[in-house]
């Protein structure tokens, strides 16, 4: 099996984080192979030909073949054999691949403009990062606050769209300790190249540990608070809060206490209240140089506590 | 009427004279040029485009001065779906059938013209009202949602999606006329003695091609008119928010533009079939499973579409139906390929430019074809649906595939049409650097896909670097390419020698008449004997 798996070490296929990701390397490995002596059967036929037969005086008499029956048979079922056969083998990996496992570990992952939300059972929050445990089953519940994303986890060999007004799901089982990359598959505008996540395989003890922590952080002070919210929010994938560097919104650093120049050229206080109406009303008063409808409204989606929280940790952004 | 025949020096090109003269029209020779005139602006400027595009990717965003070529993801989202829908609406869906099968078709039956003259007017100036609608939008509100207009995010973006819809619509009508008339000319203008068994096999594929263009384009239409009405009054078929289904909308697309994609890719096939009988100078092998496997590919594409949908949330027995019917496609194209190679059997091969685009066409759709498979395999497409695998594939098959076939087909026929023969050096040269040039571009996509790069990046991780500076540096040989093929073109038609009436000896009909031909095609009406490849 040595060329079977020399095919496979040339894949260039990520790091297999799970068994699925094995089926599916070996039916690609497989099929790299078959491709290959395809192509070499008919490049390699095209160029032994055309050299063989190439022309060698302007009259060069030809044969007059117009078919064989028979040849034309057997290369007409062959292929289709080889198809076949490799659609059954795909059928039953995708089987697997489709089945929701019983008893599985959920995870709500919401897909938004431009990051994942993730939340576990217990009310916990996170974004851009998912973690599971190893060894165990789990099943992702997918779905989308505006447009199509999709959920794409290269070492584990799956994908699938979040779809807006429905769900739809995904399971996995890793058994291999590490961070593996989360990317948005599908087009979603301005930052979709951007809407990167972590997935995160820890040991049983480690993810126990990590869901107490979050509920913890319900009794964190307000600031903190807000740093979780600020994230939880994907308001970090439009603005910045370490640096003046302007993202697709206006950084957030040093900010509290200075004055904008809004869009009529008049200026503004940055204070609580405009915080809170830029949260909750983000077009009534646009900072000069930005376009306007790209920050959507919280409103609704935020309580006064919540609001207070941002508000607390915008102020404190020194 | 007093026509003079060829030999007085009359011919379609100086036939009638002035601008007016071309733009009103009706001989479907000068109907083709002027296609190729506008398309060959089209690629262009969609060519222009594809070189930002790469540009942008030569180094991540974090790279000092490099990263940052189209200013932010916006721009390079809009660049991107300017480019896709050019290259797909304005070159490589016209292609073909509308500047060689145009010029051809008639010739090659032995007809004077299209069955409808003043109706193949009316598509080209469909095509190009719609092409003008299209890229006027981008000089007011761009577009950003790539060329599939996928809901909802085509619903949601304040840009100009129902002008560049209704662009794209006008130009399918315009695509429906070519078909319809190709069809009727094909059953009622043949030549006597020319039997639908005796028809050059590029006019079989262009024949298949109309029933396509004829049937799959109305849905185009139909959907493209449902997302316009969507977006200005808010109907509710696609967007969730209004209880529609987003997925729907690809169902739609896919109807039509599965099918699609072999009216980009058969007429090439017709293409090379010609070009390799003609340069090996032997009767092509399996003529029947040719004509027929068009055909049949043509028919089965409609049952297809679901195969771009696997991970969508279509429902599993559908993926697995879908996976098993785009197996079967696999079939009749498999066929064409050994056929081709079949005919090269002890036949008598040159190497003039045009051969080697088709030679050139049979490596690339070699590759094109079996990473075809590979997609068509549900477990493995759910890793590479959406990277850069695909776009590596559908380059391969698009680029690679057609446009070798369109740039072969048209050096081969060069001498008919402009009565001039071009410099080969210069042809052979910009074969050489298209070809290299384009495996260098877009192999190493493959393995970016593999690695889990998605599409549609404006950015990406540091891991995927090298292999994207490499594509970017193929971007550039492939620009070499075509700067070759545009001079043999233009220095062809300025300073070349004058061109025999048939310089490959082939057989076909059009090469029965004067180069270029008189304004009706044929001093006396040919008849036809026997098969289109008689070589002996
Ligand atoms: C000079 C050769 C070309 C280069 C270097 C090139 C490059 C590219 C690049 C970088 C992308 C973006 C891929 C992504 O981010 O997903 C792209 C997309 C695309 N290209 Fe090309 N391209 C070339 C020629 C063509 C031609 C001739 C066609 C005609 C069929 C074509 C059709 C497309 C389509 C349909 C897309 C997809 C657009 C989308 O994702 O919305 N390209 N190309
Ligand atoms: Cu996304």
């Amino acid at each position: 099996m040595m060329w079977f798996n020399l095919a496979k070490a040339q894949s260039f296929m990520p790091t297999q984080a799970t068994e699925i990701a094995k089926q599916v390397d070996n039916l690609y490995g497989f099929l790299l192979i078959t491709s290959f002596i395809a192509c070499v059967l008919v490049i390699g036929g095209m160029i032994y030909f055309v050299w063989k037969y190439r022309r060698k005086t302007p009259d060069d008499k030809t044969a007059y073949i117009s078919h064989n029956t028979f040849l034309e048979f057997l290369w007409s079922f062959i292929p289709l054999v080889i198809f076949l056969a490799v659609f059954a083998w795909g059928w039953y990996i995708y089987h697997d691949m489709r089945t929701m496992p019983k008893n599985a570990l959920e995870i709500n992952v919401l897909g938004k403009q431009w990051a994942w939300e993730i939340e576990y059972k217990n009310g916990y929050k996170t974004v851009n990062e998912v973690v599971v445990p190893i060894g165990q089953d789990v099943k992702l519940l997918l779905t989308s606050n505006d447009v199509i994303h999709s959920f794409f986890v290269p070492s584990f060999r799956i994908k699938q769209d979040a779809v807006p007004g429905r769900y739809t799901a995904l399971w996995f089982r890793a058994d291999k300790l590490g961070d593996f990359h989360i990317f948005c598959t599908e087009y979603c505008g301005t930052s979709h190249s951007g809407m990167i996540g972590k997935l995160k395989v820890v040991s049983r003890e480690d993810f126990d540990k990590y869901l107490e922590q979050g509920q913890e952080e319900r009794n964190l002070p307000l600031s903190k608070k807000g740093e979780k919210l600020f994230a939880v929010k994907a308001c970090a994938s439009c603005h910045s809060v370490d640096s003046p560097a302007v993202k697709v919104g206006p950084s957030l650093f040093k900010k509290f206490g200075t004055e904008e120049t809004i869009d009529d050229g008049a200026k503004i206080m940055v204070d609580e209240n405009y915080i809170r109406e830029s949260i909750l009303e983000p077009n009534k008063h646009i900072v000069k140089g930005f376009p306007k409808g790209v920050m959507p409204t919280f409103q609704g989606q935020l309580n006064e506590n919540e609001l207070s929280a941002l508000v607390e940790y915008i102020k404190e952004l020194k | 009427m007093a026509t003079n025949s060829a030999h007085h020096g009359d011919n379609y090109i100086n036939h009638e004279k002035g601008l007016w003269s071309w733009l009103t029209t009706v001989d479907h020779k000068r109907i083709g040029l002027m296609y190729m005139i506008t398309v060959m602006f089209f690629f262009l400027v969609g060519g222009i485009m594809a070189l930002l595009l790469r540009l942008e990717l030569f180094a991540p965003n974090t790279a000092a001065n490099v990263g940052q070529v189209l200013k932010n993801g916006d721009v390079y989202n809009q660049v991107l779906t300017y480019h896709g829908a050019i290259m797909v609406f304005m070159v490589i869906v016209p292609g073909i059938p509308a500047i060689l099968g145009n010029f051809f078709l008639p010739l090659h039956i032995g007809a004077k013209d299209v069955a409808f003259p003043k109706i193949n007017l009316a598509s080209w100036y469909c095509f190009m009202a719609g092409a003008a609608l299209a890229i006027l939008t981008f000089f007011f509100k761009k577009i950003d949602t790539g060329w599939t207009f996928y809901t909802p995010y085509s619903i949601r973006t304040g840009t100009a999606t129902v002008m560049m819809v209704l662009g794209a619509f006008i130009m399918g009508m315009s695509s429906v006329l070519t078909g319809l008339n190709f069809i009727v000319t094909v059953h009622k203008l043949r030549a006597p003695g020319m039997t639908m068994h005796r028809m050059p096999l590029f006019v079989w594929a262009l024949y298949s091609t109309a029933i396509l263009q004829l049937l799959a384009t109305p849905v185009l239409a139909i959907t493209l008119l449902l997302l316009a009405a969507e977006k200005l009054f808010g109907v509710g078929i696609f967007d969730p928010a209004l209880g529609g289904d987003p997925v729907l909308f690809q169902h739609f697309f896919w109807f039509y533009s599965h099918p699609a994609v072999y009216i980009m890719i058969i007429p090439a096939m017709g293409v090379v079939s010609e070009l390799i009988t003609t340069f090996s100078r032997k009767v092509i092998f399996g003529y029947t499973a040719i004509a027929y496997s068009s055909l049949g590919i043509a028919a089965v594409s409609f049952f297809v579409w679901g195969h771009h949908m696997f991970v969508s949330g279509q429902s599993a027995t559908a993926g697995i139906l879908f996976s098993f019917i785009t197996m079967l496609v696999g079939v009749p194209t498999a066929i064409k390929m050994f056929n081709w190679v079949a005919t090269l059997y002890k036949g008598s091969v040159s190497f003039d430019s045009p051969m080697l685009f088709a030679l050139g066409f049979l490596f690339l759709f070699a590759i094109g074809g079996v990473t075809g498979i590979m997609l068509a395999t549900l477990p493995i497409d759910v890793h590479f649906h959406d990277t850069y695998f695909v776009v590596a594939h559908f380059h391969y098959v698009m680029v690679g595939g057609t446009l070798m076939a369109l740039m072969g087909g048209f050096y081969y026929w060069f001498p008919k049409m402009f009565g001039k023969m071009f410099n080969e050096t210069t042809a052979r040269l910009s074969f050489v650097f298209i070809f290299v040039g384009f495996n260098v571009t877009f192999f190493p996509q493959f393995i970016l896909g593999a690695m889990g790069m998605p599409r549609r990046y404006f950015d990406y991780i540091p891991a995927y670097e090298t292999l994207n500076k490499v594509s970017t540096v193929g971007s550039w040989l492939i620009l070499t390419g075509f700067l070759f093929g545009l001079w043999t073109i233009v220095q062809g038609i300025r300073k070349g020698e004058k061109a025999p009436m048939n310089p490959w000896r082939s057989k076909t009909l059009e090469w029965q008449t004067a180069s270029p031909p008189p304004h009706d095609n044929f001093a006396v009406e040919p008849i036809v004997t026997a098969g289109p490849y008689e070589y002996r």
